[in-house]
């Protein structure tokens, strides 16, 4: 390869100009392509007391860093509810949000270079922190604790502890037993929302029923969701765990007193089954069965706008999505888009399914301390409120429904602080990695993708629990 | 040392910078000045002062690490307990990381050799000819788009819509053109590695092609005219001539290729996640041990992936020792 001749390197020389050029002008059309989106300009509307922020004393010059798996416009207004503690007590939270987080926290653990403050989206994950790294997560300080005591039930609490120790406080929450449909579409086919399962049911029988050219199904379902993919999948699980088997059954199955694969966990999979594995119920708009395995979850409810399914089970904060699909779109009871409550088998059977993120700490300094006290605070749930357009809610019984702006939210808060509803957390946040981020996700994706059967996903669950 | 360590705006970082760049000169023409002072200087000593800073860089970084996890791989899931060969046996037994293995093996066979192969066969085609700038240009392309980039942009073309909906990806187009049923690319196993490997191949024959090319300009044109006066012509002197010539270069490609394709994790992940049985190992590695917190696991999967490697790098050195021989 010695021998090149002076005309071929030149021209090599115009080979590689060329090749330059193009993935230049490729990074610059990438580049170019961010920075629209800081659109909103959300600060604290009203006024802010800093009476209300005394307790925490003057934090000027302190620093405190968070960490967390919120990115994007969510993240923006997580910042923009920090202004009043920064404010008044001239602290700076230094915040940063990842995708990569639930990967990312234990090394940075590890290395030694833990944030102050990390929000953790898992129960489940919390406790592995805890057991792999008990040195470094500090117990939550007592204004925290005395918060969590004061503003959150006991349910939320125990979420927060382990071993007897509480060591994180409840931030954000969700609730995921809701059912997408679009209102209009319900009153033009004179269909009434469902109070118990068997109604559903029928619903979904006599959607069938009305739509004989097989184009239009009852249901629409997307599960993909990058390597995360079938989490969608495992909260219909869990919804169906708490209807067929009860609270009680589900809290055994969450923490592996029954084995995964009990007879009564077989039930609720054969029930989501027949809906999410019944051609003629699913995947409306979007083609056969698999599909569901292969439809990004953030697109799975678009059918509905088309006309082409009827109902999308999906969360609360589905409705970002909505207005992602269309600006123009209105999420109401009388809007474009509404959601009603799953049934339960009865209607007095009233079980509710929700997630949620927790603070935890992982130094004790005083400032760090006091924000976490105010994260758990009700001054902090309302200034989140009044700069959250949609799709944020907390079981902060201080928070003030009136400043959740949109009807969903208030719903959705409504729900949850209602005495009736029985509230259970998301099981596959709660269960170990290896299951609730792994084999829970990957089983019920192949059980969907690729026809397996209930008892060989069940039983390959139960093989990869962890055994110590 | 505060503006130091924690410098405000741009003109702080600045001058943070010019402090780095400086202290790196002093740094240098330490090392210089005093290699090249005294002429009495042993000759290790200016070994070290030059090998020196590198070896123990190259230990803290590379050999520490990788000492570490080789470690990591004999113990248990946060590394506090010796558990013997048990994460290998995982790692061979498991239904799950059989089809990795699997998986890794179809790519690392069929990436390099087809890549080479079109990359070989576009190299001869567009040789001297009229638009072989713009042919190579073309080819080459892909090259300057990331993993990432390329496994979206292809996760596009295998998009799938039921037959009544208007298609986004252009493979079901064309298929719905034809008049078939739109597929679901990405879902069926074993089918949907092939797809996925596509996309490595489509980034990869351009790296071939261009060393390819190079090495065929570079066959002396006598030999070249000799075989043409003996009335070699055609597909003979590309297999009696051409690929003879250049194969200390096809050999560095198609191992540079493989180990390239071993690493690959980029496209899987973004292309599928690992789901629908299309994990790779280094995908593997990364979900088991930084996802689901199972070190062990993960570094018996990264160990497997480095045995893997060595006799291809092994082969790669021999062959480069020869090439030099020869010259």
């Amino acid at each position: 390869m010695t021998r090149t001749t002076r005309t071929s390197a030149a021209r090599r020389r115009t080979l590689a100009v060329a090749a330059g050029g193009a993935s230049l002008a490729l990074v610059l059309a990438a580049c170019s392509g961010g920075g629209g989106g800081g659109g909103d300009d959300e600060s604290p509307s009203a006024e802010v007391d800093c009476a209300d922020y005394e307790q925490y004393g003057d934090l000027s010059g302190k620093t405190v860093t968070v960490y967390s798996t919120i990115v994007d416009t969510e993240a923006e207004q997580q910042q923009a509810s920090y202004e009043p503690f920064e404010e008044c007590t001239g602290a700076t939270i230094e915040y940063e949000g990842s995708k990569e987080f639930e990967a990312q926290l234990p090394v940075r653990i590890q290395s030694g270079s833990a944030p102050d403050i990390a929000y953790l989206p898992q129960p489940g994950l919390l406790r592995r922190i805890v057991a792999d790294f008990p040195d470094a997560i500090q117990p939550v300080g007592e204004d925290a604790a005395a918060n969590v005591d004061q503003y959150y039930t006991e349910s939320w609490k125990e979420y927060g502890t382990v071993d007897g120790t509480l060591y994180a406080t409840p931030l954000g929450a969700n609730v995921k037993s809701f059912v997408w449909y679009s209102p209009s579409m319900f009153a033009d086919a004179g269909y009434e929302i469902p109070t118990t399962w068997d109604e559903l049911m029928e619903l979904s029988d006599q959607i069938v029923a009305d739509n004989p050219g097989g184009d239009v199904k009852p249901w629409c379902a997307g599960i993909a969701s990058g390597e995360a993919t079938g989490w969608p999948a495992t909260d219909w699980m869990e919804d169906v765990v708490l209807r067929t088997a009860g609270p009680e059954v589900y809290d055994q199955w969450v923490n592996h007193e029954i084995p995964f694969n009990d007879p009564q966990i077989a039930t609720a999979l054969a029930t989501v089954g027949d809906v999410l594995k019944n051609e003629e119920l699913v995947n409306g708009g979007l083609g056969d069965v698999s599909t569901i395995a292969t439809t990004e979850f953030t697109e799975g409810g678009y059918p509905i706008i088309d006309g082409l399914c009827y109902m999308h089970r999906q969360a609360t904060f589905y409705q970002a999505n909505w207005t992602t699909l269309d600006p123009d779109l209105t999420v109401a009871e009388d809007g474009d888009v509404w959601a009603f409550y799953l049934p339960g088998e009865t209607a007095d059977d009233k079980p509710l399914l929700g997630g949620g993120e927790f603070v935890a700490a992982f130094t004790d300094r005083p400032e760090v301390q006091a924000f976490h006290a105010y994260l758990s605070s009700p001054e902090w749930s309302n200034a989140k409120a009044s700069v959250t357009p949609q799709g944020w809610i907390s079981a902060n019984n201080g928070l003030d429904p009136e400043l959740l702006q949109s009807p969903m939210d208030q719903q959705a808060y409504e729900l949850l602080t209602d005495e009736s509803y029985t509230f259970r957390f998301d099981g596959s946040d709660m269960m170990p990695a290896a299951v609730g981020a792994g084999s829970f996700w990957t089983e019920m994706t192949e059980w969907i993708a690729s026809d397996k059967s209930d008892e060989a996903v069940l039983d390959a669950i139960e093989a990869s629990w962890p055994t110590s | 040392m505060d503006w130091l360590l924690d410098p405000d705006g741009t003109g702080g970082k600045l001058a943070v910078m010019l402090v780095a760049i400086l202290l790196f000169v002093v740094v240098m023409g330490l090392i210089l000045f005093l290699v090249d002072r005294p002429r009495r200087v042993p000759g290790w000593v200016v070994a070290l002062a030059f090998a020196g800073p590198a070896v123990v860089m190259l230990a803290f970084g590379l050999l520490y690490p990788g000492l570490r996890t080789i470690r990591d791989s004999f113990y248990n899931r946060t590394g506090s307990a010796f558990v013997g060969l048990d994460n290998y046996v995982t790692a061979f037994t498991r239904d799950e990381f059989q089809i990795v293995l699997r998986n890794t093996a179809i790519w690392v066979i069929v990436v390099p050799l087809v890549s080479t192969l079109l990359g070989l066969i576009y190299a001869v085609v567009v040789d001297r000819s009229r638009f072989e700038k713009f042919a190579k240009t073309l080819i080459f392309m892909p090259m300057a788009i990331s993993m990432v980039g390329a496994g979206i942009i292809w996760k596009f073309m295998y998009e799938y819509k039921p037959a009544s909906q208007p298609q986004i990806g252009l493979f079901n187009q064309v298929l719905v053109w034809l008049g078939l049923e739109p597929q679901q690319f990405l879902l069926s196993a074993p089918a949907n590695t092939f797809f996925l490997i596509l996309v490595m191949i489509w980034i990869q024959a351009g790296f071939a092609m261009t060393i390819l090319a190079a090495a065929i300009r570079a066959i002396p044109d006598d030999i070249v005219e000799a075989a043409r006066l003996d009335g070699v012509g055609g597909m003979r002197m590309f297999r009696y001539i051409t690929v003879p010539s250049i194969r200390p270069a096809l050999v560095v490609v198609l191992t540079t290729i493989a180990i390239g394709t071993l690493k690959v994790f980029d496209i899987v992940r973004t292309m599928t996640g690992g789901r629908f049985e299309t994990s790779v190992v280094a995908n593997e590695f990364y979900t088991q041990a930084l996802r689901q917190g199972e070190q062990g696991l993960g570094a018996a999967l990264a160990v497997i992936l480095f045995v893997l490697v060595i006799p291809i790098i092994v082969y790669n050195v021999r062959q480069l020792k020869q090439a030099e021989e020869i010259r």
